[in-house]
């Protein structure tokens, strides 16, 4: 019987992005899900979800305790990269409100460090209503910046517009040569922006679920699917339902 | 205390024997024998044998020698006698058959079943009130242990009877059943075993499964009785004046003479390797079928009451053919079948006897069969089949390593029965044979994963599911726990299904949304379903069927009228060749004298490949490289079965990407690998940039294995698998519908997870060890690479060779795999592109 031979050193992430405008202002993508505001200098991710293999372990589901530590450093990597004089952590941060209680005191050293010298927002969402305890930042439920609203969950219709969210987990899917292929992506008509989940331990949600009807018209948007160092772009009629 | 031994068949027996003209045979006086001695007995003997009534007979007579219990007898009485079968149906089956000698012989035995399928309160009634004779599955067993009265239920055992061992040992299910023999035999010291199977090729290996091991590596073994003879089955290759195809496995060339063939027969049975197939044939059959005799299909995906219809009618014997995968390849008596045809290659010398079995349940008549090769490359494996089965060879495979994921529930439900110590349950695992190499510290580690997980941080003390108390013992943390236990328990991790159900169709120009309440017609994978989009017709329940959306666990389809289905659901032979067929076919194919076995059209085939190239030698590898369409293509023969030639494949894909080759893609089948290329493979091995040594080393094995791994899905499905059956996450029961995706936890990401933060967790040694034998067959792919070492033949080719054609043929058929996923994506994208700046 015979082990894995240890996983690579993830490699650094490098900040170039798609660039391209929501509502009429900048906003760049990145192929690690992150979105980076280049007049801000500020770095948006969204549904972390950290310490939710704990929350399955209550249960007695005993998954994997590495994905706190797993997303800190994939984050830890995308601030290497950008150097943001702001973070905003756009809702479900935490997989449940006492997810931040339970946060081990070396993943909250580590979090405390990725803040120092720099702005961190938590929008609240409805995995984590309430301000994380005992961790830095401020808490808000909506941040307004470059004519952009940042809020956890899309608002459906008009009043979504020049809005970025998460909420979703969106994911698209591709078919070529009969075989297809599923990956997260970021969701965009031009006017509002749905990031896709940074945590490790999310899933996703095709962006064409029924989930998603009032949040784009149909067909009217696309989706830009992360791949390794890039990002893959489809409109919305070219990708399949699930 | 029972009758002297110089009596074995009490009178009553005798007489009943006697009114049927009847008289015991001697496998059955000789088991009873050894039986009565209290010695365990494996029983080998072809079907119609008699074997399970030899098999109960030991029991039925020291019943019936002990007696009703006096009024006022003191104690209760717990079961006497366990019957295991794999099947539901075959416990039912056999209760059925055994009521009729016991009521007839009137003898005071209470007989029982216990499965899925009983009401709860009954279930609870035989726990009060046992029965003397309970007919069950594995998985009951397993529960029954979980139970803290176990104890007491099992007390009294005095016999355990395993039917189709030979199929059960093949399986985590055996392994589950191992260790639950090991409790009944700590519960019930003087506990024997009787096992009955088909042939097979080391009856040793079960021998030692019946008994308890002793510690080091003395291997202690049952009794043997083996019943040899029956009549010699009368098996032929289906004659045919059609051409012969080169590739596909749909046989539908056949048609004509296979539709005379069921016309001559009372009752046959056909069978064919998988569910896509048992389709396609049942469709054409019935396109065909001008005398409109009563042909009907029988597969695991179908509704269970449709199931129950057919094997109904085949009892009362009103069909004339049905057409079926291998849910109805083990024991069950189904009625007069005169006749198996078998679509297809068998795969196996062992299965196909097994099968033929199935024809004419008595012992002393010939059972007929006909074989059905689907291409070219199958007429030489029937023939090598065909050889075989003269010779009684076979091919079963070697008894399994217990698994670590079986052994992690078994624990969880020993804690769920009473607290344990871990030395104590250790002593009892390693007497199972398939755990018998088990060391302590993996057998620790595995209660530590029961208990938190196994991970090497501790951070999951507080939610624990087990307990270390003062006196040393684990015990279950919670009550849940044991709930949970419950819920999980058994070792078949089905592909997710979905259910499929009948509505009308929006094509007909309804727009309304699809409505609910149409007829269920059964379940379908999962996967399959994902690759359709809406108004993709395919085959399922013998119709044309047209995918109109998934809502919820349920896949909505109308009735098509299309002509053919559009998405072929072709799976590839669900079997991979065995070794001993393949050993077999080289043999036939590197030696011309042999070929005169073969029609006509193979023959000159296999000339005409003769002349242009080279013939593949009996132990070395033929390759082949060749320009065709623009790309260049490497066809390599290691006859190593399917699962063995992608592993193969996906890894030569991997070496020839470094020698700047620029692999495109590969596809292989049962015989075969084809690789292409951009670059000129025959020019670089001339040139020396390629070496075919170098290529094939077995060094891939090593990190090239390691690193596709971690992207291969065949990996995370197997991964899928250990997890939900060693209770790292859980079952997905019928009726809990997917509450969006983005809730639930995906297997994938914890493996990923997993497997870059503790690579030597318990479950990834599981899984590794389940790939290894199992989808990716990496332990075939390494004898491969042993047996060819320097003995690699190759020759480059102006165009494409005749042996190559098969191969060639799926290319496009199946899917593109692994790591050509960015590739695709990026093709994908970059049309649009193309499309959008062009």
């Amino acid at each position: 019987m015979r082990g894995f031979a240890a996983a690579k050193k993830a490699r650094p992430f490098v900040p170039v992005c798609h660039d391209m405008s929501i509502a009429g202002a900048l906003v760049g993508l990145h192929d690690s899900g992150a979105l980076w505001l280049p007049d801000e200098h500020t770095l948006v991710v969204a549904d972390l979800h950290l310490e939710k293999s704990s929350s399955f372990a209550q249960r007695g589901l005993m998954l994997p305790p590495y994905d706190t530590a797993a997303t800190l450093e994939k984050l830890k990597l995308a601030i290497d990269a950008f150097d943001p004089h702001r973070v905003i952590a756009l809702g479900d941060s935490f997989h449940d409100r006492h997810g931040s209680d339970r946060l081990p005191a070396a993943y909250r050293a580590m979090l405390t460090t990725l803040q120092l010298g720099r702005e961190w927002i938590w929008v609240t969402g409805n995995h984590d209503p309430i301000a994380p305890l005992k961790l830095c930042g401020e808490t808000a439920d909506e941040v307004r910046l470059s004519g952009l609203t940042f809020r956890h969950e899309p608002k459906p219709g008009p009043e979504g517009f020049a809005e970025v969210a998460g909420h979703l987990h969106p994911a698209g899917r591709v078919r070529r040569y009969g075989r297809s292929i599923r990956r997260p992506c970021f969701a965009t008509d031009g006017e509002r922006l749905v990031l896709p989940a940074f945590g490790v331990l999310t899933g996703g949600l095709n962006v064409l679920d029924e989930a998603w009807a009032g949040i784009f018209a149909e067909k009217r948007f696309s989706a830009f699917l992360l791949g390794e160092g890039r990002l893959y772009p489809f409109t919305a009629s070219k990708l399949l339902a699930d | 205390m029972h009758a002297p031994a110089d009596e074995p068949l009490p009178k009553v027996f005798q007489e009943w024997f006697q009114a049927r003209g009847w008289s015991p045979r001697a496998h059955q006086l000789d088991l009873l024998e050894r039986a009565g001695a209290g010695r365990s007995t494996l029983l080998i003997a072809p079907t119609g044998a008699g074997k399970t009534l030899a098999g109960f007979l030991p029991s039925l007579v020291d019943l019936t020698k002990r007696g009703k219990r006096r009024p006022g007898e003191a104690g209760r009485r717990g079961v006497h006698t366990l019957y295991i079968s794999p099947l539901k149906a075959l416990a039912v089956d056999i209760a059925r058959n055994l009521e009729a000698p016991v009521s007839e012989m009137g003898l005071p035995i209470r007989i029982e079943t216990r499965t899925g399928d009983t009401p709860s309160h009954k279930r609870q009634r035989q726990k009060q009130v046992p029965p003397d004779i309970l007919l069950t599955t594995p998985e009951q067993i397993a529960l029954l242990l979980s139970d803290p009265t176990s104890e007491r239920l099992f007390a009294d055992l005095d016999t355990v009877i395993l039917d189709e061992l030979h199929a059960l040992v093949t399986s985590k299910r055996g392994d589950l059943l191992s260790l639950g023999l090991a409790r009944l035999r700590t519960l019930a010291p003087n506990l024997k075993t009787i096992g009955l199977s088909a042939t097979v090729a080391e009856p040793d290996d079960l021998r030692a499964y019946l008994v308890a091991q002793p510690k080091g590596n003395e291997r202690r073994l049952s009794e043997l009785v083996t019943v040899t003879g029956g009549a010699e089955p009368d098996i032929t290759i289906l004659e045919t004046g059609e051409r012969l195809p080169w590739s596909g496995h749909s046989a539908r060339y056949a048609l004509g003479d296979l539709y005379e063939v069921l016309k001559e027969h009372r009752m046959t049975l056909v069978f064919v390797n998988t569910r896509s197939q048992a389709e396609m044939l049942f469709q054409e059959l019935w396109r065909i079928n001008d005398d409109n005799l009563p042909i009907a299909l029988h597969h695991g995906s179908l509704d269970v009451g449709q199931r129950r219809k057919v094997e109904a009618a085949m009892v009362a014997g009103s069909l004339r053919a049905i057409v079926s995968t291998s849910s109805l390849d083990l024991g069950i008596d189904w009625g007069d079948i005169d006749l198996v045809v078998n679509v297809g290659a068998p795969k196996g010398a062992s299965r196909l006897a097994q099968r033929i079995g199935r024809a004419n349940h008595r012992m002393d008549e010939p059972s007929k069969a006909i074989l059905v090769p689907a291409n070219r490359f199958e007429v030489i494996e029937c023939e090598a089949a065909l050889e075989a089965s003269k010779e009684g060879a076979q091919d079963t495979p070697p008894l399994r390593e217990g698994a670590l994921d079986v052994l992690a529930q078994h624990v969880l439900g020993m804690a769920c029965a009473a607290p344990f110590r871990p030395d104590g349950l250790y002593d009892e695992i390693t007497s199972a044979e398939p755990y018998r190499n088990l060391d302590w510290e993996t057998f620790e580690r595995v209660v530590d994963f029961v208990a938190t997980g196994g991970y090497a941080l501790k951070t999951y003390d507080r939610y624990a599911r087990l307990k270390k108390t003062g006196d040393g013992t684990w015990r279950i943390a919670h009550p849940k726990v044991a709930q949970q236990y419950r819920l999980n328990v058994g070792t078949i991790v089905e592909a997710p299904m979905l259910k499929v159900r009948l509505i009308r169709s929006r094509a007909d120009g309804r727009r309304t949304p699809v409505g609910r309440g149409g007829r269920m017609l059964g379940q379908i994978e999962e996967w399959f379903v994902e690759q359709l989009t809406a108004g993709d017709t395919f085959i399922f329940g013998g119709e044309i069927l047209r995918f109109e959306g998934i809502r919820e666990n349920e896949v909505y389809v109308s009735r098509s009228r299309a002509e053919n289905p559009q998405i072929p659901s072709y799976q590839g032979g669900k079997f991979p060749l065995s070794t001993y067929l393949a050993e077999r076919v080289r043999r036939t194919l590197s030696d011309p004298s042999s070929w005169n076995v073969l029609p006509g059209q193979v023959r000159e085939w296999l000339e005409i490949q003769k002349a242009r190239s080279l013939l593949p030698s009996r132990d070395g590898l033929l390759i082949e490289t060749f320009p065709h369409a623009g790309k260049h293509y490497l066809v390599c023969y290691p006859f190593d079965g399917r699962l063995a030639h992608q592993t193969l494949g996906m890894l030569l894909t991997r070496r020839l990407e470094r020698t700047g080759a620029r692999p495109m893609g590969f596809v292989a089948n049962d015989y075969a690998l084809a690789v292409w290329t951009l670059s000129d493979m025959s020019q670089r091995i001339a040139g020396g940039q390629l070496s075919l040594g170098e290529l094939f080393d077995e060094d891939m094995l090593g990190d090239d294995l390691d690193a596709w791994l971690a992207e291969s899905s065949l990996m995370k499905r197997t991964f899928r698998a250990c997890a939900v059956i060693a209770g790292l996450i859980e079952r997905r029961h019928p009726g809990q519908e997917k509450s969006g995706r983005q809730i639930t936890v995906s297997s994938d990401l914890i493996y990923d997870v997993l497997r870059s933060h503790e690579p030597d967790h318990i479950l990834l040694r599981a899984t590794w060890h389940d790939a290894a034998t199992g989808l990716l067959d990496i332990s075939r792919l390494s004898k491969l690479l042993t047996r060819i070492q320097g003995r690699i033949t190759h020759t480059a080719l102006e165009k494409v060779s005749p042996l190559a054609v098969p191969v060639m043929l799926e290319i496009g058929r199946e899917p593109v795999y692994g790591e050509a996923q960015e590739v695709l994506l990026a093709e994908a994208a970059d049309d649009l592109i193309k499309e959008a700046m062009g």
